[in-house]
């Protein structure tokens, strides 16, 4: 037959061998983490500390640097270099709205009109990634070019004479213009904000929408109170994944603008390969850094989505 | 299929525990599962049942004591070297490999080359011949389940474990697969070690049955004994339904006398776990299919001798085969009787003044220092 | 007004389609530019259709060369930000260890940071560890800025993986080296793929580390870059087609073949 008895509670514990967990079996997590985590210490964390200590150095090439602690040069990166600064967050910001009103339909489309295609426009997307997008920011040259049939348009239906006295575009040039930076920028970092878009529209279940109908709601009082609260952690992240790189983008400030476009990334990179002044450059990007960092968290927090990470 | 009914196979378990930092979800327990038998775990969500399950399988290290299998110590060993396999939970079947190499998955990692005839005499044997290359997921809950057997039982344990198999199937499956697991256990002779919430599984399939309650075995034995003889207010109430009233000793001798709600109840003093000190509480229990109704008005045709409560009914539900009154007596605020549906009374509406009457030996005693509703199924719990 | 009322009802199409059209574009000029016979040095404007470059797509002095670094550091650090990456994932889902917070920014950071700021700062690193800029220091930039996104990739698939198929295979004498290579492996493949795809084309493409941390050597971007300034030659228009439609095809045998495995199962 079965015995069994519970053993008597006045049975000390301590007879009892009590079993750890093997020291082997539990360093397998520390071995699994160790070879990336470090490689992130080595060439993320630890560059970062240099680049803190280089932005507080001076000297020259010829006789070498020294921390001397100078942080008189951040204040003077930044008296000196404060319109990119400024240029860089504007384009960036307006490149990041853009690409939420532009990516926004199409991710719904997407998630819920597409049927069958669903497939073909994703890939549609994605494929461009594939092709470089220095070439793909290069052919932006050719439609936005000087007597092109995109400005012969827009010169037709006036729209340039707007654009020109609000700053955005030079007579009836488009190219080397604020707008062609910014229309460059909205470009490259649009499936940055799609896919994420798309992500968190496509699961959401379809019935919300019929339930919302059912409780006397329009269309766009659906979208409103119900679709876009349940996609807001992909309006987070897809701004962050469109905000981020833009505001550190050189390359479609150089390709397509004038030097009246230069946005901070040119700088850095000016003052970093050709002034080769070190601090001055370190210092900017440290500022860069620290702008973008807090405006993100700032961000994060507001919109209620810290586990995001 | 190797000898049985020997104390060769015997899972023993002595003084096994597990901690989960300051959570002690299986305090130090002892228990012998003889071999060749079918064997319940049973209790609500979080009692230690699983945990204690996954120990066995070697998934979850024992704080502290041994398990051993036929007299051989497998505290230390891996899972993948104990004679143990398992039916998981929801049944953790290998989504990217078709049924044949799931079932075949045991025989290959301990070097088999050849072996078609044994998955398809497996397969056999749980009907499933015809489904040898579909993924799981092209498979139905039912079947799913049984793979899960297959691949484990294809390996000839000493011991099977099925941690909560049926959980995930509807009612009518559920009913269907027990007598299926019931079969295939009295086949192949393997002990089964089956861990369940649902009390009336696990008294369909065991032989016999723990019931588990905060990381300790409350009671354990075979599932009509559990049923009829409750130790605490915890099985009573968990196992089935029991009406319980409180009450106090008036004299004790062959039989208990007992005044409860402004009456005398008795019950045999064999059938009662607690101490039976004159003047000292007790808590009466009777199941509800033992209650006869009688309406107020017939009260002189009950036959003297059988233990009697009046109430009123507040409320009747008809469910086919019976009907469930509820009785509002000074005895109990919510008294249950269910009345098998011979022929429909008239009387026994909600309002209708009535009288419980029941065999005194079917009435048994337990210790009035426990929590009276431990155990009730809430609505929460069942959810 | 029936076409009004017509062109409300679709709004989220047209706008949708017309979002697609401004991704597409580029890619049509680039492709139909790769067939123009500009007259000068730059590729911008149409002239006459011409074969030329396509017969000839190595014909413009260092491009191929560049474009095939590319590929191998590409492939390089692809597979060691997968391999690294992947241990991480499997770290951060499966196991409960101190400092795993501070572990998880260390992770995110990489990907809240403007591109240019971990350029300078990787090289300034570089420059005070006197290392010689070239193949070596690209690789080590592209794994490191390519592991939070292949850790964001594989965590995904392994959260939603069951962690009782693991227990499963050990239950049947399948050791960790075993449960490994044939449960845990294969299931968490896909998310491991598109975690390797994205570390593929995000080293690839990589421009702006890459132009800090490369020295004398020329990747295929920083040779656009380049041409840029000194004249587009037709072929990287080749070069940029050819990629694309690569890519789609990749694309459509990957579903075909995931189509007619799910068919023929059934």
């Amino acid at each position: 037959m079965t015995v069994t008895k519970e053993a008597p509670p006045a049975a000390p514990v301590t007879e009892l061998k009590v079993r750890k967990a093997s020291t082997r079996k539990r360093l397998v997590p520390y071995w699994l983490l160790l070879p990336g985590i470090l490689w992130l210490v080595v060439f993320f964390a630890l560059p970062l500390v240099y680049q803190a200590s280089t932005s507080v150095q001076t000297g020259s090439l010829e006789k070498g640097f020294e921390v001397t602690w100078h942080f008189q040069t951040y204040w003077d990166a930044l008296k000196d270099y404060y319109p990119q600064f400024i240029r860089s967050l504007l384009y960036a910001g307006t490149a990041t709205l853009l690409c939420l009103l532009l990516g926004y339909p199409l991710a719904y489309l997407i998630a819920f009109k597409a049927g069958r295609w669903r497939n073909v426009v994703l890939v549609l997307v994605i494929a461009p990634f594939f092709t470089s997008f220095l070439i793909r920011t290069l052919a932006w040259k050719t439609i936005l070019a000087d007597g092109g049939a995109v400005v012969d348009v827009l010169n037709t239906l006036h729209i340039l004479d707007v654009t020109s006295w609000l700053g955005w575009t030079e007579s009836n040039r488009v190219l080397a213009t604020p707008m062609a930076v910014v229309c460059g920028l909205t470009y490259n970092f649009l499936p940055f904000m799609i896919l994420p878009l798309y992500t968190s529209l496509e699961r959401i279940d379809g019935r919300l929408h019929e339930a919302a109908g059912d409780l006397y709601a329009t269309p766009a009082t659906t979208f409103r109170k119900v679709t876009f609260p349940l996609s807001m952690p992909g309006v987070v992240s897809g701004t962050l994944l469109t905000f981020i790189p833009a505001s550190g983008d050189y390359v479609n400030a150089e390709l397509l603008g004038s030097t009246d476009t230069k946005m901070v990334g040119s700088v850095i990179q000016t003052q970093f390969l050709r002034v080769l002044d070190y601090p001055t450059a370190a210092a900017l990007s440290f500022i860069l850094m620290a702008v973008v960092l807090i405006m993100v968290t700032v961000y994060i927090r507001r919109s209620g989505t810290e586990d995001l990470v | 299929m190797t000898q049985q009914q020997t104390e060769g196979g015997d899972v023993r378990l002595t003084g096994i525990s597990k901690t989960y930092g300051s959570f002690k979800a299986v305090k130090p327990l002892d228990l012998t599962v003889p071999q060749g038998s079918f064997f319940a775990l049973l209790g609500a969500s979080g009692c230690g049942k699983t945990t204690t399950l996954r120990m066995i399988a070697g998934l979850e290290e024992a704080t502290t004591g041994t398990i051993s299998l036929g007299g051989r110590d497998i505290t230390d060993l891996p899972p993948y070297k104990r004679p143990v396999n398992t039916v998981f939970q929801s049944y953790a079947l290998f989504p990217h490999l078709d049924i044949t190499e799931n079932v075949a998955f045991g025989l290959r990692r301990r070097g088999i080359k050849s072996v078609k005839k044994q998955v398809d005499d497996m397969l056999e044997l749980v009907q499933l011949g015809d489904f040898a290359k579909r993924k799981p997921h092209q498979l139905s809950g039912g079947q799913q389940q049984r793979v899960a057997v297959a691949r484990a039982l294809i390996n000839h344990p000493q011991v099977l474990l099925l941690d909560e198999p049926l959980g995930a199937l509807d009612l009518k499956l559920r009913r269907q697969m027990q007598l299926e697991l019931k079969r295939i256990q009295t086949e192949v002779g393997i002990t089964f070690i089956h861990v369940t919430h649902d009390q009336e599984e696990a008294m369909t399939m065991a032989d016999t049955v723990a019931v588990m309650n905060g990381g300790r075995v409350e009671q354990l034995g075979a599932p009509a004994d559990l049923y009829e003889n409750p130790k605490t207010t915890f099985v009573a109430n968990f196992l089935g339904t029991s009406n319980l009233i409180e009450g106090e000793i008036v004299s004790a001798g062959t039989d208990i006398v007992v005044a409860a709600g402004g009456g005398k109840l008795r019950l045999p003093t064999e059938r009662c776990s607690a101490p039976t000190a004159n003047g000292g509480k007790l808590l009466l229990g009777v199941r509800p299919e033992k209650i006869s109704l009688a309406h107020a008005d017939d009260a002189d045709a009950i036959a003297d001798g059988r233990n009697r409560v009046t109430g009123r009914i507040v409320d009747s539900s008809f469910i086919g085969v019976s009907t469930q009154y509820v009785v509002e007596s000074p005895a109990g605020k919510a008294l249950q009787v269910y009345e098998q549906n011979v022929e429909r009374r008239a009387g026994l509406r909600a309002g209708a003044e009535v009288v419980l009457h029941w065999n005194p030996a079917h009435t048994f005693g337990l210790d009035a220092a426990q929590d009276i509703d431990a155990g009730v199924e809430t609505v929460e719990d069942a959810a | 007004m029936p076409v009004l009322r017509w062109i409300r009802r679709n709004l989220i199409v047209i706008a949708g389609l017309l979002t697609l059209a401004y991704l597409i574009l580029p890619n049509v000029v680039v492709m139909v530019f790769s067939f123009n016979k500009p007259n000068g040095r730059f590729n911008y404007a149409w002239q006459h259709f011409s074969l030329d470059a396509w017969k000839d797509p190595c014909g413009v002095a260092d491009m191929c060369g560049s474009l095939s670094l590319s590929l191998q550091i590409a492939t390089w650090a692809t597979i060691g930000a997968t391999v690294l990456g992947t241990m991480i994932s499997f770290a951060l889902v499966r196991y409960r260890f101190r400092a795993r917070g501070a572990i998880n920014s260390l992770i995110f950071l990489p990907m809240a940071m403007p591109e240019v700021v971990m350029a300078a700062s990787l090289l300034t690193l570089f420059l005070n560890m006197g290392a010689q800029l070239g193949f070596w220091t690209i690789l080590i930039a592209h794994v490191m800025f390519c592991l939070s996104f292949v850790v964001t990739a594989v965590k995904a698939r392994v959260m939603s993986m069951d962690p009782r198929l693991e227990e499963a295979a050990r239950d049947l004498y399948a050791g960790p080296v075993q449960t490994f290579l044939r449960v845990t492996l294969p299931i968490a493949a896909p998310g491991i793929a598109a975690g390797a795809l994205l570390a593929f084309a995000l080293s690839f493409d990589d421009f702006i580390i890459t132009n800090f941390n490369a020295g004398s050597t020329v990747t295929f971007p920083m040779f656009v870059w380049g041409s840029a300034q000194r004249g587009t030659p037709v072929q990287i228009n080749v070069i940029g087609t050819a990629m694309f439609i690569i890519a789609v095809l990749v694309v459509v045998a990957g579903q075909l073949i995931a189509n007619r495995r799910k068919n023929s199962a059934r």
